[in-house]
């Protein structure tokens, strides 16, 4: 390995802990597992001891779509322009059952898992989940975000150049 | 009360009356369902000027299949009153929704639903599902999962057309 290649991995290292220290979350429910989304910001659960209490209104200025709730086929073209908009890097947690897998709603007008339309990074099960299983996915999408080797992002979709 | 007015009134319109726990049903002859309405919106003992709920129903099977169920409400007098009316499938209704502008949405719900069509509607399109959907989801051979159960369900907006 060479000086240049260590240089870019321990430039990477320091980029995963500043990125994976302040993941803002989209403002985004779709359903009842929104309210656990809430609660986990709450002092109970208090999500900005792992810097991801910043839900932002805005996708332009969110890392993290937490999809809580039942994504419906009318709502997929939203929930993809929502994630489009976001900047990269970004990621994506599936949170509760129907996001997963479309839950109890085997229908006609129920996703049959969010991962259909946009990549997902952390899975977490439950109907709903408790806002510590929030936390979980949330640790588990840090550790994802340490581990993240130089050069895997595109930058914004262009052919040439990575960001970091 | 208001099926013995009714009864008066249109005596070859009222089809059945029935009288169940304080609560009436009358059965209307679907093609006179627009004067009975007017009638018992604008007649002085009656009033029934609010138009709770319409729904549909699938008796699949039975001839004829559907039925729209109208709830009707009088704020002056406190009563409710549900008139029924049998519809047979791809026959068109009447609309009631110059007579109750509530009537407008929830006529597109009964279209959506049950694919049944109505006569003057200002405007007849899906209200709930997707304009694209293909079929009426509350008909009883529309298959709970779908047509396309199980097969990738793709998403393509707009700007990637």
């Amino acid at each position: 390995m060479g000086v240049e290649d260590r240089a870019a991995d321990s430039l990477q290292d320091v980029i995963n802990w500043a990125r994976k220290n302040s993941v803002w979350p989209v403002t985004f429910g779709l359903a009842c597992c929104a309210l656990e989304m809430m609660v986990a910001s709450s002092a109970t659960y208090d999500i900005a001891r792992f810097g991801a209490e910043v839900f932002r209104p805005s996708p332009r200025q969110a890392d993290l779509m937490i999809v809580a709730g039942t994504v419906t086929k009318k709502m997929a073209p939203l929930l993809k322009r929502i994630y489009e908009q976001m900047p990269e890097p970004k990621w994506v947690i599936a949170y509760g059952a129907c996001a997963c897998t479309g839950g109890i709603f085997q229908t006609y007008n129920v996703v049959q898992g969010v991962d259909q339309i946009i990549p997902v990074d952390v899975y977490v099960p439950g109907c709903p989940p408790r806002p510590e299983g929030l936390l979980k996915g949330l640790i588990s999408l840090q550790e994802k975000i340490a581990m993240e080797p130089a050069g895997l992002r595109n930058l914004v979709n262009l052919p040439w150049g990575k960001n970091g | 009360m208001a099926g013995d007015l009714l009864k008066g009134k249109f005596p070859e319109a009222i089809l059945n009356i029935e009288e169940f726990r304080r609560e009436t049903s009358i059965t209307v002859d679907p093609g006179k369902i627009r004067e009975v309405m007017a009638f018992l919106k604008e007649s002085e003992g009656l009033f029934y000027d609010l138009l709770l709920d319409l729904a549909g129903v699938d008796f699949e099977g039975c001839s004829p299949r559907f039925m729209i169920a109208y709830l009707l409400h009088s704020t002056k007098f406190n009563k409710k009153l549900r008139i029924k009316a049998r519809v047979a499938e791809g026959v068109p209704m009447d609309t009631v929704s110059d007579i109750w502008k509530s009537a407008d949405w929830m006529e597109r719900e009964v279209y959506d639903m049950f694919g049944i069509k109505f006569n003057n509607h200002p405007d007849l399109k899906r209200i709930l599902l997707t304009d694209d959907f293909v079929g009426h989801p509350l008909r009883k051979d529309f298959p709970v999962e779908g047509p396309d159960f199980g097969q990738p369900f793709n998403v393509c907006l707009e700007e990637e057309r």
